[in-house]
């Protein structure tokens, strides 16, 4: 079996603990993904899939349980630790077209390497601009982000999620607001980054059709998860 | 990108670039308070620096005079007065007692750059019809000159004091009309006459002044005032002007003179100037403190505004400091722009307050002094409280949880 990447141990999150309120979102998620995976991630609404992305993606912790990433126990980290270790190993693209308006398409692309070392250059942008033509986006490479269609702003968010050549990528119903067409385009795109790149996908979908051309299929149902391989794929267990 | 600036510098600017507006409006509303800060602090420096070189180019920093003459109520016995009201003798044109002695000796103080005896009394200008009663002052011209700088008022003929010149106002010369080289009769109290022969004209600004004031040699006012030999004032220049009081006191104890120093004759200056000090002082802080709650306003909603953009940043790496120091740059630069535009504002303000505000006579109201201090100042001030009033803000945008920011 490949690399692993992350692996949830025992992974519970409530909020409001200790309060009257508090709610349960997660109940012992065990989960592993490896290098290269391709899992969708499948439920209805409010069963925790964004909670769970969080999680995973080392903006939120957990409640209790286990979270590891190559083999660290990020629950030992302080702060600066986990900002540092999000920053290099996951890249995000989130639902609606979560770019930052003051930058261009191709700054949009630099700032996570502009973040990690500190000073922008022009390597950098040569790196930027190399991935938006992957993305097919040469010619608005200047626009603010603004300026361009919700499927290019997408486009531009999976450019920057790869900058800093992350093991994982976390999408949160990246393909959400997009029409049909555009999403397939989109889902096309991320399938041929991870053959290309070896990037792992982690990609929450209420698509049934796309779902179904990843390798894997999880599916978290009030807070606790099963998992489906697909056809011809890789194993269907972790 | 410029690659000369870090990450949190980028996106400063880049923030405060894209909300134009805001930016726009507050560091207008900064620039007005600095500008206003500038201004009136360079004007009163400017009264401050006039005033200062009208009194000490005018009248003697310390001036020596024969003590006053106190009429001593007659005691009859414990506690009884035979006279209560105590009337004031008038004051006639005395001498001072051993004034060579005394001048000598202030000579040879350090603090002291210039003693001048002089004799001043008065006296009546006289030519033809004409008469005016005049203020006569004799001088040593070499030592006098230096402390009260007549020549600076000379507008015609020269300073020249031989035994039988004098040199009068302009408006004095209109009045009795003598002109220049004109021989005027000048008659003492006493009855003491001379013919004396105007050899300058002096014009201090002043009409009072100019039909009053007139110079001769010591010698001629000793003549005509009969006290050959004596003289009513010794005039004095110091080196450090601000000791002045002190070195008027000193003298004062050790010898029977009355010393009047120009800080005590100019009390009153001295407490409006301070007065005006503390005015400013409070503008300064109330203008400080309206900067700062600007900025924190604007940065606050900034923060509100941008707290996607902040989630997203924390998303890809960016650590709880570094967005602390995205906010704190904002607040300082501008405070830094505001005040650079603010201080060109007061500037401009005040080149043409000093075209346009002029004296009664066209000089100017006050000198131009654009001292850098005052600019370096303003600019490191409205820096600092640019960054201390982006602190509250800058804190709550580090402390934004990315989850909550990305949900929004
Ligand atoms: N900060 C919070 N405080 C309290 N409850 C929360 C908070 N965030 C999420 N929840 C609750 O946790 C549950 C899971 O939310 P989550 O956003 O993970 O759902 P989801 O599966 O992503 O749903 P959707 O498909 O609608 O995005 C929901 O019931 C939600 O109300
Ligand atoms: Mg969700």
């Amino acid at each position: 079996m490949a690399d692993e990447i992350i692996r949830l141990e025992a992974v519970t999150k409530a909020y409001n603990t200790g309060l009257p309120s508090q709610t349960q979102v997660l109940h012992g998620v065990d989960l592993t993904i490896h290098r290269g995976d391709f899992v969708a991630l499948m439920g209805p609404s409010g069963s925790g899939k964004s909670t769970l992305l969080n999680i995973i993606g080392l903006l939120d912790r957990p409640t209790s349980g286990r979270l590891s990433i190559h083999d660290t126990d990020t629950g030992a980290l302080d702060d600066v630790g986990i900002t540092r270790l999000r920053g290099r190993t996951i890249g995000f693209v989130f639902q609606y077209h979560m770019l930052i308006s003051a930058f261009t398409a191709t700054e949009n692309v630099m700032m996570p390497m502009v973040i990690d070392r500190g000073f922008p250059s022009s390597e950098i942008e040569a790196r930027a601009r190399g991935l938006l033509d992957e993305v097919g986006l040469s010619a608005v490479a200047d626009n603010l982000a603004p300026n361009m269609s919700g499927g290019q702003q997408q486009r531009v968010a999976i450019a920057r999620a790869l900058a800093m050549n992350p093991d994982l990528v976390l999408a949160d119903e990246p393909t959400g607001n997009l029409d049909t067409k555009s999403a397939a385009d989109i889902f096309a795109l991320m399938r041929r980054v991870n053959a290309a790149a070896g990037a792992s996908f982690l990609i929450v979908t209420h698509n049934i059709e796309l779902a179904k051309r990843c390798d894997r299929i999880v599916e978290v149902i009030d807070g606790r998860i099963t998992q489906y391989g697909n056809a011809g794929r890789k194993g269907a267990t972790a | 990108m410029n690659p000369l600036l870090p990450f949190d510098w980028i996106t400063a600017l880049r923030f405060l670039r894209e909300g134009r507006m805001q930016t726009g409006f507050i560091i207008g509303g900064i620039a007005i308070g600095v500008g206003v800060i500038v201004f009136m602090s360079a004007m009163l420096a400017g009264l401050e620096q006039n005033f200062l070189k009208r009194v000490l180019t005018s009248q003697p920093q310390v001036q020596l005079l024969p003590p006053d003459q106190i009429a001593r109520p007659l005691r009859f016995g414990e506690g009884e007065f035979a006279e209560p009201v105590v009337q004031r003798p008038s004051q006639r044109v005395r001498s001072i007692d051993q004034w060579q002695a005394i001048a000598a000796e202030a000579r040879r103080m350090e603090e002291i750059a210039v003693v001048s005896p002089s004799m001043t009394g008065s006296a009546l200008a006289v030519r033809g019809e004409a008469s005016r009663s005049i203020s006569l002052t004799g001088v040593d011209p070499e030592t006098y000159f230096q402390i009260v700088k007549v020549p600076d008022y000379l507008v015609a003929g020269q300073i020249r004091l031989s035994s039988d010149d004098i040199l009068i106002g302009v408006d004095l010369a209109r009045e009795i009309g003598a002109a220049l080289g004109d021989k005027i009769n000048v008659t003492a109290a006493s009855g003491a006459r001379r013919v004396l022969t105007i050899a300058g004209l002096l014009d201090f600004g002043m009409k009072a002044v100019n039909l009053r004031t007139t110079y001769v040699s010591l010698r001629t006012a000793q003549s005509l005032l009969g006290m050959i030999g004596g003289v009513t004032s010794i005039d004095i220049a110091v080196r450090d002007i601000y000791a002045a009081e002190t070195i008027a006191q000193r003298i004062a104890a050790a010898h029977p003179v009355q010393a009047d120093s120009w800080i005590r004759t100019n009390a009153q200056f001295f407490s409006a100037m301070r007065a005006q000090i503390n005015t400013n002082t409070l503008i300064r802080v109330f203008v400080g403190l309206s900067v700062a709650f600007g900025i924190a306003a604007v940065l606050v909603v900034s923060v509100i505004q941008r707290s996607k953009d902040i989630g997203i940043l924390r998303a890809m790496g960016a650590r709880r400091g570094q967005i602390l120091r995205v906010f704190l740059i904002q607040g300082g630069l501008l405070g830094f722009l505001g005040s650079l535009i603010g201080s060109a504002l007061g500037m401009g303000v005040l080149l043409y307050w000093h075209s346009v505000a002029r004296q009664a006579d066209g000089r100017e109201l006050f000198p131009l002094i654009l001292d850098p201090r005052l600019f370096i100042g303003a600019a490191l001030l409205a820096t600092l409280v640019g960054v201390l009033s982006a602190a509250m803000p800058a804190v709550r945008a580090a402390k934004l949880d990315p989850v909550v920011a990305i949900r929004g």
